[in-house]
């Protein structure tokens, strides 16, 4: 379990390539610089493709959670 | 009479790099294609380019242009060879079929049908998403006066124009990445 604390949860299970980004990309403006957003997929191309989103995007994956029903990412917006 | 020495590799001048090119975060893309598969790809990157903070641009030449026509629209006025192209191409991007295992219609349905079982996002949906995001789509005038099409029967879309060659290479010597689809 991840001691994370999110600011909010975003659910994109069920959404396949490329919509796990393109939420990710519209939602991150909805927490302030420093929060973090949990997401909830069941895209495994998330793992990869989150961390290369952030990079990009000048964001921040904190942790990745596998093993449940979905993945779990932590994502912290920093600009 | 010796002939010349063969230059040594460290006498060889690196190509100079052209001057003030700084090149942008930006994905300069050409659809050259009108089959079913080469624009989902397209359009896939296309948004995730977008949502990944790129500033996206295609540039939709020959067969692409089929995929940008309105099947709603109707125009008049067209002479016989364009008249014969506008019925034999593709009436928009929900007409287009697969480029393998077509089948007479039946690997294009297969896959379609296959998309929303898997709620992968559809032709439609993309295209919203990309407006949604700023991706600018350029129309090869050229294409369009070639196959016969008019400006009136291409779809809606926030961020559409008519455009020539020099505007693609213009675009695409900025961009830090390039792709012909």
């Amino acid at each position: 379990m991840s001691d994370i604390n999110a600011a909010k949860v975003l659910d994109l299970k069920g959404l396949p390539c490329p919509m796990p980004v393109v939420k990710m990309s519209q939602e991150i403006g909805s927490v302030n610089v420093g929060e973090v957003i949990e997401v909830h997929t069941t895209d495994p191309g998330s793992l990869s493709d989150f961390p290369a989103w952030a990079e990009t995007s000048g964001n921040e994956v904190l942790d990745t959670e596998q093993g449940g029903e979905f993945i779990k990412i932590f994502v912290k917006r920093n600009n | 009479m010796s002939a010349e020495p063969a230059r040594k590799l460290e006498e060889t001048a690196p190509a100079p790099k052209p001057a003030g090119v700084v090149l942008e975060n930006k994905l300069s893309m050409v659809v050259f294609s009108g089959d079913l598969d080469k624009l989902l790809a397209a359009m896939i990157i296309a948004t995730g380019a977008a949502a990944m903070g790129m500033k996206v641009v295609m540039f939709f030449t020959f067969w692409g242009t089929a995929a940008l026509r309105d099947a709603k629209k109707k125009v008049g006025g067209k002479d016989f060879m364009s008249k014969m192209f506008g019925w034999m191409l593709p009436k928009g991007r929900n007409a287009l079929k697969l480029s393998q295992m077509h089948m007479g219609g039946m690997g294009t349905a297969m896959l379609k049908s296959l998309m929303k079982k898997k709620n992968a996002p559809t032709l439609d949906q993309l295209f919203d998403i990309a407006a949604q995001l700023g991706v600018e789509i350029k129309v090869c005038e050229m294409s369009m006066d070639l196959m016969g099409f008019k400006h009136e029967e291409i779809i809606d879309y926030p961020n559409i124009d008519y455009v020539g060659v020099a505007t693609f290479l213009a675009n695409s010597g900025k961009s830090s990445n390039q792709l012909f689809i």
